[in-house]
């Protein structure tokens, strides 16, 4: 390895900061106590109360699931603060007048302006903070179409009906331990609901931050796009830079019904612990999504950069006949990080087509698994499903790993596999620099060029976004 | 404009180079042949400076500079150029994006303007013309699934897009057949200049025939044992190498 391999990835986490804000929290622990207080804290209806107390029940049966390939200390659940909240006069912010104004100067440095004049054309943003939406942009204007998005307790209280009917519906609260978890704590999220035949008008999205040092995230975002619908979803995520872990157990569902289309969009960048593996989030994430209806389309792309910890498979149960599943992921671990990602594609109906794509990248010390499972039911006849999974190591020291499950129970499907583990080596580094090309640029360039087949699917700005994002964060590692 | 001065390098401990002397002028056209294993591949990627080899002795003094004081890719932006033997893929970057890149950091390094992609395309047009090269080469991922006829095309691409001082093309007739050599030969010709030197490595006399080298060096177990004009290329030729194997044996 020369030099210049070397210094190509230790650049500064520059989201670090933490936000002096008074906070109103809920002492740490967790008991049915902590849930109700929750649950009054958001002024819940009793249905909701009870859906949280029946999930917290069923966790306190179920035990850490133990068959990733990440390694850690686990979570003491008794130390972590399950609410907080930047203390505020009313209990929702009615305009931008009203937030305060450190709020505004936070989310401005992280580069997501909450004023609508200043805000990105054509995003409309819902921003959590630790525990709860302390606003949301364009909410009138999508309104007018019929769209709703907003936060999630919004939705609880506007639209209790919609929530009832498709909460729980995609991800149950059994599902798995961080799932039950989830439920049982949740605080806010988005919501998002697109009818009948409305094609969103422009992209929605939600920016999560945490930074509460004690705090856990426990988002629920759940969107509905109804028959003929269609909706472009973009997640961003930080954090600041801590020396303890802090936890991050979201649930996402997304329902797509006839020939709907949903498009969801990550660039997770939560504060993955320093060059030790001191401190970072654990990012523990269930994501799924139900093509219900027929021709409907799940669509996920994410960039994974962030995070000590990543255990996470954006899903799809593909229902409905000649519904599609997609999931385009970039993976990328330095120092001492840990990812297993991957996808989970369910093929119920017929005719059901998926396609996978994961590049892994591992740089340092870091260890990155892509796990899949393509599953063909009984009577999906003609399934379809084409996987490739390409990993690229830099350097000597990290580890790349392939688990790919296929279960196959119809006989009309095909199911394509292929994989690819490639280097970054003296040799690549050697041809670039000697056509003049210096180590940094030439990484980078190498990079994108492996990641291109995802990058396509992001949005602009978020594809110009993620392409910065991988060459900050292998900064210095290569040499 | 090129000294070698007694250089000797080494690889895992292994000395490959053992007291090269060399001299080339600009405007001088030098081949350099030998058996395999004789360090003539090593010698071009010394230069070049390849991570993996290890400097033992002597200098090389490169347009009155210190070769080795400099990086790899600060040596390449200077003029040196390396035609490599085996072009290593690159999936997902095109090969035009690379070649600009490339193109721009000379430029930036020289303080000449940097082009922008379409102010580039019409620059690479004409210069694909010479290696007679399809312009669809230009959109696809560098040398991927390239044929090894392509490939070294693409390396004398490269080579007249960055018009360097020295080139030093390394076996760019392996793998070759006779038409695409006469192709790649009459490129060769084509970048021939008063400012420019070139050191062909190579195992074959025949691409010397459309080259026309102004000196021949056989090397042998790290040493340059012969230096002629091209009737020596042509005596390797009827002869072999075993030949000069012996006389050096016999000498040393």
């Amino acid at each position: 390895m020369n030099s210049s391999l070397q210094q190509v990835t230790s650049q500064e986490y520059k989201y670090g900061f933490v936000t002096d804000i008074e906070s109103d929290s809920a002492p740490p622990g967790l008991s049915e106590d902590t849930i109700r207080f929750i649950s009054a804290k958001k002024g819940e209806p009793d249905w909701l109360l009870a859906f949280r107390l029946k999930a917290y029940r069923h966790w306190l049966t179920m035990k850490e699931p133990a068959w990733a390939n990440v390694h850690y200390e686990k979570p003491d659940f008794q130390k972590i603060v399950y609410y907080s909240a930047p203390k505020q006069k009313t209990p929702k912010y009615q305009s931008m007048a009203e937030v305060d104004p450190e709020l505004i100067r936070t989310f401005e440095k992280l580069g997501v302006p909450l004023n609508e004049q200043k805000a990105l054309a054509g995003v409309a943003v819902d921003v959590v903070f630790d525990s709860v939406s302390v606003t949301t942009t364009y909410k009138e204007k999508l309104s007018e179409v019929g769209i709703i998005f907003g936060s999630f307790s919004d939705a609880v209280r506007e639209h209790p009906e919609l929530v009832k009917k498709y909460l729980g519906s995609v991800v149950p609260f059994s599902d798995n331990f961080y799932a039950a978890l989830n439920s049982a704590v949740f605080t806010d999220g988005s919501f998002c609901f697109i009818p009948k035949g409305v094609t969103c008008p422009m992209d929605l999205s939600t920016y999560f931050r945490i930074n509460n040092k004690e705090s856990g995230q426990f988002e629920r975002t759940l969107i509905v796009a109804e028959e003929g619908a269609s909706v472009n979803y973009l997640e961003g995520c930080t954090a600041p830079q801590f020396d303890t872990n802090q936890l991050h157990a979201a649930v996402v569902e997304l329902v797509a019904l006839d020939d709907a289309s949903i498009k969801y969009s990550t660039v997770q960048n939560w504060y993955a612990g320093d060059k030790n593996g001191v401190g970072g989030i654990f990012n523990f994430v269930t994501k799924r999504g139900l093509c219900k209806g027929r021709n409907s389309k799940i669509s996920w792309t994410q960039v994974e950069t962030g995070s000590a910890i990543t255990w996470k498979y954006p899903g799809c149960l593909l229902v409905g006949e000649n519904s599609i599943g997609e999931f385009y992921s970039v993976a990328l671990t330095n120092h001492q990080q840990q990812a297993d990602t991957g996808t989970k594609m369910i093929h119920i109906g017929k005719n059901t087509k998926s396609t996978i794509i994961s590049k892994g990248i591992s740089a340092g010390n870091s260890s990155n698994s892509y796990r899949g499972l393509v599953k063909v039911m009984p009577k999906a006849e003609g399934a379809r499903n084409f996987s490739q999974c390409d990993s690229m190591l830099i350097g000597a020291k990290c580890s790349a790993n392939t688990f790919p499950y296929i279960e196959v129970q119809n006989k009309s499907a095909k199911v394509e596999h292929e994989a690819t583990t490639s280097k970054i080596g003296e040799e690549q580094l050697f041809y670039f620099q000697q056509r003049g090309i210096p180590a940094e640029d030439a990484i980078s360039m190498i990079i994108n060029g492996f990641c291109k087949d995802v990058f396509r699917e992001l949005p602009m700005e978020f594809a110009v976004e993620a392409t910065k994002l991988l060459s900050l964060k292998l900064e210095g590692s290569v040499g | 404009m090129l000294s070698i001065r007694n250089l000797s390098a080494a690889i895992n401990g292994n000395e490959v180079l053992r007291g090269i002397n060399l001299e080339i002028k600009a405007g001088e056209v030098h081949a350099l042949m030998g058996p395999n294993g004789s360090g003539k591949s090593t010698l071009g990627k010394v230069l070049a400076g390849h991570p993996t080899y290890k400097v033992t002795g002597g200098e090389v003094i490169f347009q009155g500079k210190d070769l080795f004081e400099m990086e790899p890719d600060e040596r390449a932006r200077a003029g040196v150029f390396l035609g490599f033997q085996h072009p290593i893929e690159v999936p997902g970057v095109s090969n035009a994006s690379f070649l600009r890149l490339a193109y721009n950091k000379k430029a930036e390094a020289e303080g000449r303007d940097e082009l922008d992609p379409l102010e580039f395309d019409d620059f690479i047009q004409e210069k694909i013309k010479v290696v007679k090269m399809d312009a669809a080469f230009l959109d696809r991922s560098l040398n991927e699934g390239f044929s090894g006829g392509e490939k070294k095309r693409n390396e004398i691409l490269q080579m007249s897009v960055l018009e360097p001082t020295l080139a030093i093309l390394d076996e760019l007739d392996s793998g070759l057949d006779i038409d695409a050599m006469r192709v790649l030969g009459e490129a060769v010709n084509h970048q021939k200049s008063p400012k420019r030197a070139l050191l062909l490595i190579t195992h074959f006399p025949r691409i010397l025939e459309t080259v026309h080298p102004d000196q021949v060096h056989v090397l042998s177990s790290g040493r340059i044992v012969k230096s002629g004009g091209m009737e020596l290329a042509m005596e390797l030729e009827e002869r072999g190498y075993d030949w000069l194997k012996a006389e050096a044996v016999g000498r040393g």
